[in-house]
């Protein structure tokens, strides 16, 4: 599979077939207003396919389907949760977000509390968000062009943002949203069509998951290990280790007994066919282990875990900048809430299949197991479980879907990265724009590379997440839905919901915190902040208001039925950019 | 767009027949009277009170998955269909149960909005 040329030529015919598409965007595209809501005259249909075609990112591409390999149904929360986020969406924030008239998150903050400053700190928010959600999309094309054709791990993140930032440039949010739209139908077909194959064989064969024993693999298979892992091993027959295993030289030996080993970077392990597949510690051995729910992400206090993830995934696409902005491209409030609504139809269907594929990776390429960098294992399984032109084909169709997911996810949080930085620190112009999309796609580079490994997309993805769930989220909710709102409470409520799952998120992508100290909460309050940092930006939002209740907007009766009342009342005004 | 070469249709009449109060209504929800900040707050906590509820029904029922699965965990055991009946929710059955709150949000939604036009531009 390393080196195909066939999925060569897929990553080519994807990556054409995007530049293209945004080209032909690009006559349409002349005003601010193009660049920034694609002049708000996208409907219900087109809108849905764009917006889940911008959201289907590498963490739901290759992430559930590793997160579901590697630890079982409780991984099943994060599709689950990502689909969810657009339900807390249609209640709460869809159609008095977009009778607003605003254009960004930091407008709408200026537009309902009239501070200036207050539009600087949503700004802020807005670029943090949306780096924290970048990096690891960067991070994701790494890895996939590192799994499929053998180059260094750098060339993903560089040959990602050299595309994404010249199609942004280009041609602004008017022409991403014809690209995203086939992107979105790219990715279903990319994904759906390995998964069937594979239930296919798994129907006419009926390999065994929930058993007592853990994966074993159909074939001789060879496993280089690149960084230091410890594994644990349930059955020692059939494997051989030739390297450093548990600190001493070993030479083609068998492993001497059941238990957790640790194999040094360097070290190849070898599996006779049907030999039982060591799994990295802390994820679960046997099938019994992995089929059963309520055995978390690895770490202490699953319960815990799922229960942020839920709060995370559920308020945090309230606060994600990149799709917000395409609800203000929709025409009216009544078209806001049925494109939510057409986006959880369509995300209901996508996340079937990288669940299925998922199950299927564990059964098939149980090798990813090992080394626990299970986020190759969609791109890995058709290939390997199938054989012959048939899989090769599949894997070339895969590679294209996850090229795709990388680009249309990296496009949409660009577009608002860089209209945030154009309307806010530059002057709005058209040039500005591209000039703060040329920024803002370069940052996320070296941070791609400088933290590379420790987390699995999904859950760094679900770390952004729990940013905009923390900051963007309650001052969306409480600024559409409570009077009391003041300029100080939002601003003071930004600053800590940021500030503490941002440092959480940062300690998280470091490292981590050794599970050992205080009974393992300080780790998983790291790993998972949302269920603590959200009800504190909530809190702290509340509370500072009502200390400053006298600077309540004078106008907010005014702001309140423009954004509810619907727009044939004629109460509507449509904000627009400076410049 | 090409409006420049003939003008917009319009229907020139001498008076509305439903008269001079939906003209006074829609003033007063745009000019904020008393009367029209009462309509929109009622509107507000109409949308906001429907909001809530939906939301409840569904953390209600999403937390109550895992919570479940701690205190009685032979329940995940059962099999459906030959499908472990964790899996069977999580992976297939909350995703209709979400677009059924979804879609039930966004007719009573437009429901609220419609009463509240007609409340507005109805006659005394």
């Amino acid at each position: 599979m390393t080196g195909s040329p066939l999925t060569a030529a897929a990553l080519l015919v994807a990556v054409i077939a995007t530049v293209a598409i945004g080209v032909y965007g690009v006559r349409f595209s002349r005003t601010t207003s193009d660049f920034l809501v694609a002049s708000r005259t996208v409907g219900p249909q087109w809108n849905a396919a764009a917006i889940s075609g911008e959201y289907l990112s590498a963490a739901s591409f290759l992430g559930v389907a590793g997160l579901i390999a590697k630890y079982g149904a409780d991984a099943l929360w994060y599709p689950v949760g990502f689909t969810a986020g657009y339900l807390g969406l249609l209640l709460f924030v869809a159609a008095p977000l977009r009778r607003s008239g605003a254009y960004t998150v930091p407008d709408f903050a200026e537009f309902r509390l009239g501070s200036a400053r207050l539009r600087k700190v949503a700004m802020v928010v807005v670029v943090v968000v949306c780096i924290y959600y970048l990096v690891p999309q960067y991070q994701g094309a790494g890895l996939a062009l590192k799994a499929l054709l053998g180059l260094p791990v750098w060339v993903g993140p560089l040959v990602v943002g050299v595309i994404v930032i010249s199609n942004v440039v280009a041609g602004g949010m008017r022409s991403i949203t014809f690209v995203q739209a086939f992107q979105y139908w790219l990715k279903l077909t990319a994904i759906a069509i390995p998964a069937l194959a594979l239930l296919g064989l798994f129907i006419s064969d009926r390999g065994d998951l929930g058993g007592p024993l853990p994966p074993t693999v159909t074939a001789d298979t060879t496993v280089a290990i690149e960084t230091d892992v410890v594994v644990r091993v349930a059955e020692p027959t059939g494997i051989t280790v030739t390297g450093m295993l548990d600190g001493k030289p070993v030479a083609a030996q068998p492993v001497p007994a059941p238990g957790d080993h640790t194999l040094e970077a360097g070290t190849t392990l070898n599996l006779a066919a049907g030999a039982a597949t060591p799994v990295v510690t802390g994820t679960p051995s046997s099938g019994a282990e992995w089929i059963a729910s309520g055995g978390g992400l690895g770490g202490g206090h699953p319960l815990y875990q799922v229960l942020s993830i839920i709060v995370a995934t559920f308020l945090g696409t309230m606060g994600l900048p990149h799709v917000l902005v395409r609800f203000y491209t929709n025409p009216d409030g009544r078209a806001a809430r049925r494109t939510a609504l057409a986006v959880i139809a369509l995300l209901s269907l996508f996340y079937l299949f990288p669940t299925l594929l998922g199950v299927f990776s564990r059964l098939y390429v149980p090798r990813v197991l090992i080394t626990g960098n299970t986020d190759a294992a969609v791109l890995l399984a058709p290939g390997t479980a199938i054989g012959g032109a048939a899989g090769h084909l599949l894997a070339a169709l895969v590679a294209a879907g996850a090229i795709a997911a990388f680009l249309a996810t990296s496009s949409g949080l660009l577009v608002s990265v860089a209209g945030a930085l154009a309307t806010d620190v530059l002057r709005g112009r058209v040039r500005d724009f591209r000039v703060a999309a040329v920024v803002g796609g370069l940052i996320p580079i070296p941070l791609s590379l400088a933290t590379s490994g420790g987390l699995e997309l999904s859950r760094s993805v679900g770390l952004a997440f729990a940013v905009a769930a923390s900051t963007l989220c309650p001052l969306l909710v409480l600024g559409i839905w409570w009077r009391g709102l003041t300029a100080w409470g939002a601003a003071c409520g930004l600053i800590v919901g940021g500030v503490l799952s941002g440092t959480a998120v940062t300690v998280a992508t470091a490292g981590g915190i050794d599970d050992d100290v205080l009974g393992g909460w300080p780790a998983v309050i790291i790993g998972y902040p949302a269920a603590v940092t959200v009800p504190l930006a909530f809190a702290t939002m509340i509370v500072v208001s009502r200390l400053t209740r006298s600077s309540v907007p004078p106008d907010v009766a005014q702001i309140f039925a423009r954004m509810h009342v619907p727009e044939r009342l004629g109460m509507f005004v449509e904000r627009v950019p400076r410049g | 767009m090409t409006s420049n070469e003939r003008p917009h249709r319009e229907r020139v009449v001498l008076a509305h027949r439903r008269g001079a109060r939906m003209v006074r209504t829609r003033v007063e929800v745009q000019e904020q009277t008393l009367v029209g900040d009462a309509l929109v707050r009622g509107l507000v906590r109409a949308q906001l009170g429907l909001a809530l509820r939906l939301a409840a029904v569904v953390v209600c029922t999403v937390v109550a998955i895992p919570l479940l699965n701690a205190a009685f965990p032979d329940l995940a055991a059962i099999t459906v269909v030959g499908i472990r009946l964790n899996w069977l929710v999580l992976a297939v059955l909350v995703y209709p149960f979400f677009y059924g709150i979804g879609r039930l949000y966004v007719r009573l939604a437009e429901q609220a909005e419609r009463d509240f036009v007609g409340v507005v531009d109805s006659e005394p």
